[in-house]
């Protein structure tokens, strides 16, 4: 049995060994990020690597973490150390500047268009043919049809989701909040999972079939659309949603223990570069260079979009309102239980 | 007396019903598996595991139970030790509180750790002055493996022991011996089948382990990425093949420690006569 324990602790002396040797020592910026964001930062941390080098002549290494918003924003105030976050919505960021000071309240105005350098919207995606007839947000309201969206409480998508819904009745009946109300919850009826990200949702959706309509990130519609749900889903635009404006910040206090605050300053403004712009575009990302959108107009169809800070007050408002506790959210679905 | 034979309806009945449980729930599954993770041919599943991302993941994975399995199986032994041994104050609620990772979920144990050490915890500022990092950092991780699966030493060897009694050690301390040759002379090689088996219940659990781990990971790619989290994270990249893939590896570390517990038990004639008996 000695001999026992003693193989055993060379063993996880050994296993550390490699373990440490295989973490080469170059910089390093960890972008703590949102659920349907994976395959556009893959992309773009390549881009950048190359662009740091060319500029710097340093090698850098970019690390990910991925996850719901909400639950992301949390681990950062925990003490996930990330760099730079770029998370679903702003209410997130504030949420981490204000419960940890890792940032100033101010980190939007750093950079342009309020932080986000690329915007995306809310759309449905339906399976083939639109077999349930689906054309607009009163349909999600039918008795019968399953709706499949994230839960608002831990995905900032389904936050985005939640309020197209909810403005979209409120211009139907002329800012009534109590039809509203009723209208979302019938929305969330109709809903039998609520997942804790939004790729979990599409998950859910595509891949297990669950489901007549999907509410999605018009970004994750297309990707899905254009990838492992090409012969089986469509895309519906409805009449009215969302503009949608992820941003991006430099944990400033994080960045500067480990060094790294010049490479995560870049690697934010890198992202409204023409270069940053095509790779969000090809993503399926509207991008904030009018440029560049001008050039991928014919990707998007066009919607009328309303913004959270006209129709609801700005996202501290529609937070308090909607998500916090007792909120709307948490209303509609008590009296469902 | 006459032993009454069971009716051939009887015994094929039950034997069917058992056979086709065991292919369902526990064949099935694992074919599938295997079948997923080869949907492609082996050369996507060989550049799946390849990939940097999947190495540190598996490198992370035998990195936490090599250190979680040892620490746990020398706290395991020393709280049976004392358990079964000693008599003093508060024995029943350690009893108790040795169980509490198995009771309690796993999210739950993550949690603690959270609260303990994260940056708005208890102890987490002080962490941070001093440049130590828990929580999303491998040290979290093997924290909340070693908690979820403290029980495992302990619950297997307290039976054991309590079973044999301290007669032998009471007559080697009467004989002159010392505490630690009582230990390893008489104790351990009483109690070593017991511990075995529990070492390598605490292995499977180590390395499968998902929701402790989840909640203090952080879910950094190619740094705090245990296969499980591994897993979960292909598949919900559309993946699937290199979600399988890596699953396929958690599955056969599942098998070679069911192989090395019947080879462990077909080589000790001692442990084969135990079961006999016991059943």
């Amino acid at each position: 049995m000695k001999k026992f324990i003693l193989i055993a602790v060379v063993l996880a002396a050994a296993v550390g060994f490699f373990y440490g040797e295989g973490a080469v020592k170059k910089p390093e910026l960890l972008n703590v990020s949102y659920d349907p964001t994976r395959e556009l930062y893959q992309d773009y941390n390549e881009a950048f690597k190359k662009h740091w080098k060319e500029t710097t002549g340093e090698e850098i290494r970019i690390l990910q973490s991925h996850g719901g918003s909400g639950k992301q924003a949390r681990s950062v105030i925990d003490g996930l150390e990330a760099d730079v976050v770029s998370l679903a919505l702003a209410y997130d960021i504030d949420a981490i500047a204000e419960k940890s000071g890792l940032l100033p309240a101010t980190w939007q105005e750093r950079l342009p268009h309020q932080s986000a350098p690329f915007s995306s919207t809310i759309v449905f995606l339906v399976r083939k043919g639109n077999p349930s007839n689906i054309h607009d947000w009163d349909d999600l309201a039918r008795p019968g049809i399953r709706v499949i969206t994230p839960n608002p409480k831990t995905s900032g998508g389904a936050r985005w989701n939640y309020l197209a819904a909810w403005a979209y009745a409120l211009k139907k009946w002329n800012n009534d909040e109590v039809r509203a109300k009723e209208f979302v919850k019938a929305v969330y009826q109709n809903a039998p999972v609520l997942d804790t990200g939004a790729r979990g949702s599409t998950v859910t959706f595509v891949e297990r079939r669950i489901g007549d309509v999907l509410i999605s990130w018009e970004n994750e519609a297309y990707l899905v659309a254009a990838t492992i749900g090409k012969d089986q889903c469509e895309i519906i635009t409805p009449s009215l949603s969302i503009l949608a404006e992820p941003p991006v910040a430099v944990i400033d206090k994080n960045a500067d223990r480990h060094g790294t605050r010049a490479a995560a300053e870049e690697y934010l403004k890198y992202l409204y570069s023409p270069e940053g712009q095509k790779i969000a575009a090809r993503h399926y990302y509207r991008p904030s260079s009018r440029e560049i959108a001008d050039k991928h107009a014919g990707q998007f169809s066009r919607v009328e979009l309303i913004t959270v800070r006209d129709v609801f007050g700005g996202w501290k408002t529609a937070q308090k309102t909607h998500f916090a506790e007792g909120g709307t959210f948490d209303q509609i679905s008590r009296t469902q239980l | 007396m006459k032993t009454r034979a069971e009716s051939p309806a009887v015994v094929y009945t039950l034997l069917a019903l058992g056979l086709s449980y065991f292919a369902v729930f526990m064949l099935l599954p694992l074919v599938v598996i295997f079948v997923s993770a080869f949907k492609n041919g082996v050369g996507p599943y060989v550049a799946a595991l390849l990939n940097p991302d999947a190495r540190s993941a598996i490198w992370l994975t035998l990195l936490v139970s090599a250190v979680a399995v040892p620490l746990n199986l020398v706290f395991g032994v020393a709280a049976s030790w004392a358990i079964t041994k000693f008599d003093f104050w508060g024995k029943n609620l350690l009893i108790t509180l040795i169980d509490l990772p198995v009771s309690v979920s796993p999210v739950i144990s993550g949690m603690v750790f959270v609260l303990l050490f994260g940056a708005q915890g208890l102890i987490g500022p002080w962490l941070a002055e001093h440049h130590l990092k828990l929580i999303f950092a491998v040290p979290g991780i093997i924290l909340a493996t070693m908690f979820v699966t403290f029980p495992y030493v302990a619950r297997e060897v307290i039976p054991v022991m309590k079973a044999q009694g301290s007669d032998e050690e009471e007559a080697a301390l009467t004989l002159g011996a010392s505490g630690w040759q009582t230990f390893w002379r008489i104790t351990l090689p009483k109690i070593k089948w017991g511990l075995l088996y529990g070492v390598i219940l605490c292995n499977a659990r180590a390395m499968g382990e998902f929701g402790a781990v989840s909640v203090v990971s952080g879910h950094i790619r190619g740094r705090t990425n245990t296969l499980p989290l591994h897993v979960e994270i292909l598949y919900n990249e559309y993946d699937f093949v290199g979600a399988f893939a890596a699953a396929s590896v958690l599955a056969f570390l599942a098998l070679v420690t069911l192989v090395i517990k019947t080879v462990i038990e077909s080589r000790s004639p001692e442990l084969q006569s135990n079961r006999l008996k016991k059943h």
